[in-house]
């Protein structure tokens, strides 16, 4: 087994996502820690105009092919899997998303090699490599030994931070080799685009969030109130969209937007790991739960276990009163 | 003299009269079979037990007519109305009987000098009735009342039967002055006025007789045509409340045994009685005045629930009555999604004020709760239904919380409250889930429990083997989850050791004294926790410290008051409080309810709802002179009007305190909740 | 067109989770157990598609937890049949453990779809629906939110979640596995009365299996996250709380 760290690159829409950056540059601290390479697959099409974006790695094997134009787990997988078949890193770090989450498990049960979900920390001790966990809707955390074979890690996006300066590397690119692909079972047929949004949340400054303890959907509008005299908008939690009270694209998670607001403000929001993925970077967070025991309160700057139906209201009033004051 | 006497044409008069009687008699025969057959739809159900008990509410509220007194307006009208339909009953069926056997003397009322001048009165009465409820129907046209043929047509037949009699009167005293030794008043008038007319004198006996004909016409019309209109009323609501439900309202008549599928929908799922609603309904709309959730907004109306069934089983029924004689089958649309919509049964709170107000005393609520059995069944409910459901069977407790944090409450007393379930306990206090689960609430729990241990006590709760009684799980249609509920706590509270019960909770209160069989039979009676105050004050247990100086209103929770006919204790705590009580206009039976009842709390808001039931409750409240407090005895009450009191912006004008708060302020028992919210 | 439903229960964190003496491992005392909830929702598709197009349905678990009730609440919902797969397992195996354990009891039963809930709140070392394709060499797809078929149920045609409320439609070849990430509907209500009736008719099968060397991670520690650190709590009366939120905002000139 090398001591090399392997990244498998997500992109989508001719970008990289964060998460490939986040890993790489993690890679890249595990790997100095051992003299080791960090090596990123990039499977895709025209994948050209990505490579820029790579820098930080050593090698960046490639295979840039029209049947990886589009995600297919299928795809990806068996490509994937002959790559790993002949290479031993030690340890190979992709993304715990809508990508990785399929190849994760696919390649555990092809390659044999052992497989961690949810991981938020890597931390090397006595030359081991330490893998952390979140499981029970972050309750509890599981650190785990990674054994001696090479380990498949996924990775909770926004654990690691991303590399401030582009890196200033120049990667050895190279060609994946790849014997025909069997004629695949799965097949992209479109993308779905989210229904058209009012307001793109990723860059409103102030959001006013909204989970499930805002009960029904007329309370609503006391939270629309307080985004009014704020300057914000209205944002939620996945269980408020699934009731169908907000549009899709007013979801921040896992599955629905990552947002970095100067004040993420959280209103009967438990703080369960989905959604917290999708916020957890913001500036100042206040969250407001019935609950002092709720998750949201480990993280968040500050927090108040009051009644977010009874506070909501009063801030409104507070707020309205300090912009007059600010006004005058 | 005898209308009938002579010939008209070459035919006897009466042989006509004999013709016109058999004609309207056996219209009215054959419409009235077809409609008790339509009722023979309905499945079978026992209402001949207890026959004393059954006459004296026909006599109560048939003859007494003590509901109609509930709207004076309308009220006392139709008392001389109904009356006088009692005594024109008499007089005309005399009248008639003489017209059909001219030969006989038959004697009449109005040569009675007794019953003559009754009837005559009550002629002007009957009308003076009708001036007033025409007013109200075509002029102030109040809620709920329709404004339709039917009822105008059956306005102007009441109104021409007293004045062709009247007149028959006026001329028959003109044409034979002897009669007049019977002094009628009215009778008497229009005589004299007639009787200035050379013209009227002389053709006096002819006007008389074909008055006489009118005035028997159109009561054979009226006859023929009663079966077809609303008025059927007058023949249905003896059998409505003769038959009506002697079992306590607070004791929902259980699903169908024995029936594939729970609830009613289709016409022959509701029994006999449900669908004799339908006949006996007279379309006042006084159930629908009362309706909390139809004065908010909501699409909920009783009365448009009784009339839809009306509307389906005379649609329906014919078809189905015909393949009973053929092959039984269906061809009856779908009630539910047709006539009826899904939000109209789901907006009912169960308050039972539809019911308490009905003067024929129909069971809107039955038929309600059988409708929405079915869609429980059929799986159509709201989410936020389905996961209280679902949280009740798996936790015990709506508030999908552990239910080992059912005594969480009790932590923060500086005493153990015994363990029923070890006991032994003279009482055992059933908490109920808000009392136990509810932020807010639990100090008033808390206060309370102090209360009892310091006028000693001897009390126990059932700690975590307490659960939700099910009686909102019940009326919100989930029957079976209402059962394995019951069993549940059946079977922890046979284990347990105690002597008596009480609660805190009316909902609680409701269900385990009227629904829980087997904790009944005496042997455990069931009481309401200021049932329990009362009886600690009257015996000096109980000492109030420091008297009250309140002046608070006292709102009557649907469960305790309207169901269970609990309005005096409250109220006798209240006093020995100190408070200074006024009451609103909607007390006691009359209550207004909050809205939270029949499984509400758990359900989203229908429809556009301009001000809801708690709203307009807490505006009625402040809107009493110098009453700075709502008192409640519900922990839904107070919930819901707490909230309300935010959402009409009345927070600095009344405050919302339970009962049990209050009364551990005035014990002295330390840190008695105070609510953060005060009234400034 | 033959559908498998794998399920299992997990610990219910309503109840709360807490560690064992070892420190490695959730203590079983703790626990109640409840069915996971995107196993919920592959049971919930299952039935749709069932409705939808001549389907059965059969529905599997591991021995862990209250099985008998949600399989018992998963005929009442419409499966055709129920399955428990014994093992003679003490602890719940590790996801791997399991796939092996349904690889080798659905090898060569003629199932066309296999739904599984894509992942479970006590998953560690991946989802089982993706290890269990690839154990059968079986096409897969995760986070799936909405099944069709197509071409004669000789194909799926399936709705994957992407973030951003993007989502990809794919066409897969059957046989397949699917991850389920929620159905097209929220799982729908079965009645108590019915639920009650079924547990009492209902035939709930076994099955025994041999289960494979164990694989599993090797948990070094479980913990909890730390407390302490976290939020500046800010008390008392709803009214305080707001002024003193409100100068936060002030102070960092949120205000406008």
């Amino acid at each position: 087994m090398s001591q090399d760290v392997w990244i498998l690159a997500e992109h989508f829409q001719g970008r990289l996502n964060d998460i490939t950056l986040e890993l790489v540059g993690k890679g890249r601290e595990l790997a100095q820690a051992k003299q080791g390479k960090v090596a990123v697959v990039l499977l895709g099409s025209n994948v050209n105009g990505l490579m820029s974006e790579l820098a930080g790695a050593d090698v960046v094997f490639v295979a840039n092919r029209p049947e990886f134009r589009e995600f297919t787990p299928e795809a990806y997988g068996a490509a994937l899997e002959a790559v790993l078949k002949d290479a031993h890193p030690w340890v190979v770090l992709m993304g715990s998303t809508s990508v990785g989450l399929d190849l994760l498990s696919l390649l555990s049960a092809r390659t044999g090699k052992p497989c961690l979900d949810s991981c938020t920390r890597l931390d090397i001790r006595d030359g081991r490599l330490f893998a952390t966990s979140q499981i029970y809707g972050g309750k509890l955390f599981a650190e785990v030994a990674l054994s001696d074979t090479t380990t498949l890690v996924a990775v909770v996006p926004g654990s690691f931070p991303k590399p401030e300066n582009a890196a200033a590397g120049r990667p050895e690119f190279q060609e994946i080799a790849l014997a025909a692909l069997p004629e695949p079972r799965t097949k992209f047929r479109k993308l779905i685009e989210p229904p058209p949004g009012d307001v793109d949340i990723t860059k409103v400054p102030v959001l006013v969030a909204v989970g499930r303890g805002i009960q029904n959907a007329d309370n609503l509008s006391m939270a629309e109130e307080l985004a009014e005299a704020l300057g914000g908008t209205v944002c939620a939690s996945r269980p408020v969209i699934d009731q169908g009270w907000l549009p899709l694209t007013r979801q921040v998670g896992k599955s629905g937007m990552t947002v970095k607001p100067k004040l993420y403000l959280a209103f009967g929001i438990s703080g369960a790991p989905e959604h917290w993925e999708g916020m957890k970077n913001s500036e100042l967070i206040v969250a407001v739960n019935t609950d002092p025991k709720a998750p949201i309160f480990a993280g968040a700057h500050y927090g108040a276990a009051v009644d977010a139906l009874e506070l909501l209201p009063l801030l409104t009033e507070e707020v309205r009163k300090a912009n007059l004051k600010k006004a005058s | 003299m005898v209308p009938t006497g002579a010939q008209l044409g070459p035919v006897p008069a009466w042989a006509i009269l004999w013709l016109m009687f058999l004609i309207a008699a056996g219209l009215f025969a054959w419409r009235a079979v077809f409609l008790v057959r339509l009722l023979m739809l309905g499945r079978p159900e026992m209402r001949w037990d207890r026959i004393p008990e059954r006459i004296k509410r026909v006599l109560v509220y048939v003859l007494g007519q003590r509901r109609m007194l509930d709207e004076p307006l309308v009220g006392i009208p139709h008392v001389l109305i109904f009356y006088g339909f009692l005594v024109f009953l008499m007089a005309t069926s005399g009248m008639l009987l003489q017209g059909l056997y001219p030969s006989l003397t038959i004697p009449s009322l109005e040569e009675n000098r007794y019953l003559g001048p009754v009837v005559d009165v009550f002629a002007v009465l009957v009308l003076g009735g009708l001036a007033v409820t025409s007013f109200r129907r075509f002029v102030l046209r109040p809620a709920g009342l329709q404004l339709t043929w039917d009822a105008t047509l059956v306005n102007i037949l009441i109104a021409s039967l007293m004045v062709t009699y009247l007149t028959a009167e006026g001329f028959r005293l003109v044409a034979w002055p002897g009669e007049r030794a019977v002094w009628l008043p009215f009778g008497s008038g229009l005589a004299d006025w007639f009787g200035r007319s050379e013209a009227l004198r002389a053709s006096a006996p002819g006007l008389y007789q074909g008055f006489w004909w009118a005035h028997v016409s159109i009561v054979l019309f009226f006859l023929a045509y009663l079966p077809y209109s609303k008025h059927l009323h007058l023949l249905a609501s003896p059998f409505s409340v003769f038959f009506s439900r002697l079992d306590p309202p607070g004791r929902l008549p259980a699903s169908a045994a024995h029936a594939e599928r729970m609830g009613a929908e289709r016409l022959e799922e509701f029994t006999w009685r449900q669908l004799l609603s339908a006949f006996a309904c007279a379309e006042c709309g006084r159930c629908e005045r009362a309706c909390p959730s139809h004065t908010s907004g909501e699409p909920c109306s009783p009365r448009q629930l009784v009339h839809n069934l009306k509307v389906q089983l005379l649609q329906y029924g014919p078809a189905l009555l015909e393949k009973a004689c053929a092959a039984a089958d269906g061809g009856e649309p779908a009630l539910i999604g047709g006539l009826i919509a899904p939000n109209e049964l789901w907006a009912c709170t169960t308050c039972l004020s539809c019911v308490e107000h009905c003067p024929v005393l129909n069971e809107h609520l039955s038929v309600m709760v059988d409708l929405r059995r079915r869609l429980v069944e059929r799986g159509e409910l709201d989410e936020r239904l389905q996961e209280a459901f679902g949280n009740l069977q798996r936790y015990g407790n709506s508030f999908g919380q552990s239910e080992r944090k059912r005594a969480v409450w009790t932590q923060g007393l500086d005493f153990k409250p015994k363990d029923a379930r070890k006991g032994p306990v003279e009482w055992l206090w059933y908490l109920g889930e808000y009392a136990c689960y509810h932020p807010t609430l639990q100090q008033t729990t808390r206060a309370f429990a102090r209360v009892l241990h310091a006028a000693e006590v001897d009390f126990g709760i059932l700690y975590e083997g307490e659960r939700n009684t099910g009686n909102d799980a019940r009326r919100a249609g989930e029957e079976g989850l209402f059962e394995l509920l019951r069993e549940k706590n059946t079977a922890t509270m046979q284990k347990a050791k105690f002597n008596n019960i009480f609660t805190t909770d009316p909902h609680v209160y409701n269900t385990l004294k009227n629904e829980y069989p087997d904790l009944n039979h005496g042997r455990h009676p069931v009481y309401h926790y200021t049932q329990v105050l009362q009886d600690l004050l009257d015996r000096g247990r109980l000492k109030i410290e420091h008297k009250l100086p309140y002046r608070v209103t006292y709102h009557d929770p649907c469960y305790l008051g309207r169901y269970n006919g609990v309005y005096e204790p409250p109220r006798k705590v209240l006093r020995a409080l100190g408070v200074e009580l006024k009451e609103m206009p909607r007390s006691r039976r009359a209550s207004f309810c909050c809205g939270g009842g029949g499984g509400r709390v758990w359900m989203e808001e229908i429809g556009e709802a301009h001000s809801r039931p708690s709203e307009s409750r807490v505006k009625e409240a402040a809107s009493l002179d110098g009453v700075e407090m709502l008192v409640v005895a519900c922990p839904k009450d107070y919930v819901m009007f707490t909230d309300a009191l935010k959402t009409t912006g009345l927070e600095g004008r009344i405050t919302v305190r339970d009962l049990s708060d209050l009364v551990a302020e005035a014990v002295g028992a330390e840190a008695a909740a105070r609510p953060q919210d005060k009234a400034a | 067109m033959n559908i498998a439903v794998l399920t299992k229960q997990v610990p219910d964190l309503v109840e709360g989770v807490e560690i064992d003496s070892t420190g490695k491992a959730v203590d079983p005392d703790s626990i109640r157990y409840i069915l996971s909830e995107s196993d919920d929702h592959a049971i919930e598709e299952a039935v749709l598609l069932k409705e939808r197009n001549q389907a059965r349905v059969e529905v599997f678990s591991l021995q862990t937890g209250e099985v008998r009730d949600s399989l018992c609440m998963a005929l009442a919902k419409g499966a055709d049949r129920v399955v428990i797969v014994t093992t003679g397992l003490e602890a719940p195996p590790s996801n791997h453990t399991a796939a092996k354990i349904f690889a080798s009891v659905l090898q060569g039963l003629p199932f066309d779809l296999i739904l599984t809930g894509v992942r479970a709140i006590d998953d560690l070392d991946g989802s089982l629906g993706g290890l269990l394709a690839g154990y059968l060499n079986l096409p897969y797809v995760g986070l799936v939110r909405k099944v069709e078929l197509a071409n004669g149920a000789a194909m799926a045609v399936v709705q994957k979640e992407f973030p951003g409320g993007y989502a990809a439609e794919l066409e897969v070849k059957l046989p397949a596995v699917l991850g389920i990430q929620a159905a097209e509907q929220p799982p729908r209500y079965v009645p108590v009365s019915r639920l009650r009736q079924v547990m009492k008719t209902a035939k709930v099968e076994e099955q025994e299996a041999t289960p494979p060397k164990s694989e599993s991670v090797a948990v070094e520690r479980m913990f909890k996250p730390e407390e302490g650190a976290g939020a500046t709590m800010v008390s008392g009366t709803p009214e305080e709380v707001a002024r003193q939120i409100v100068n936060l905002f002030s102070e960092r000139r949120l205000v406008r």
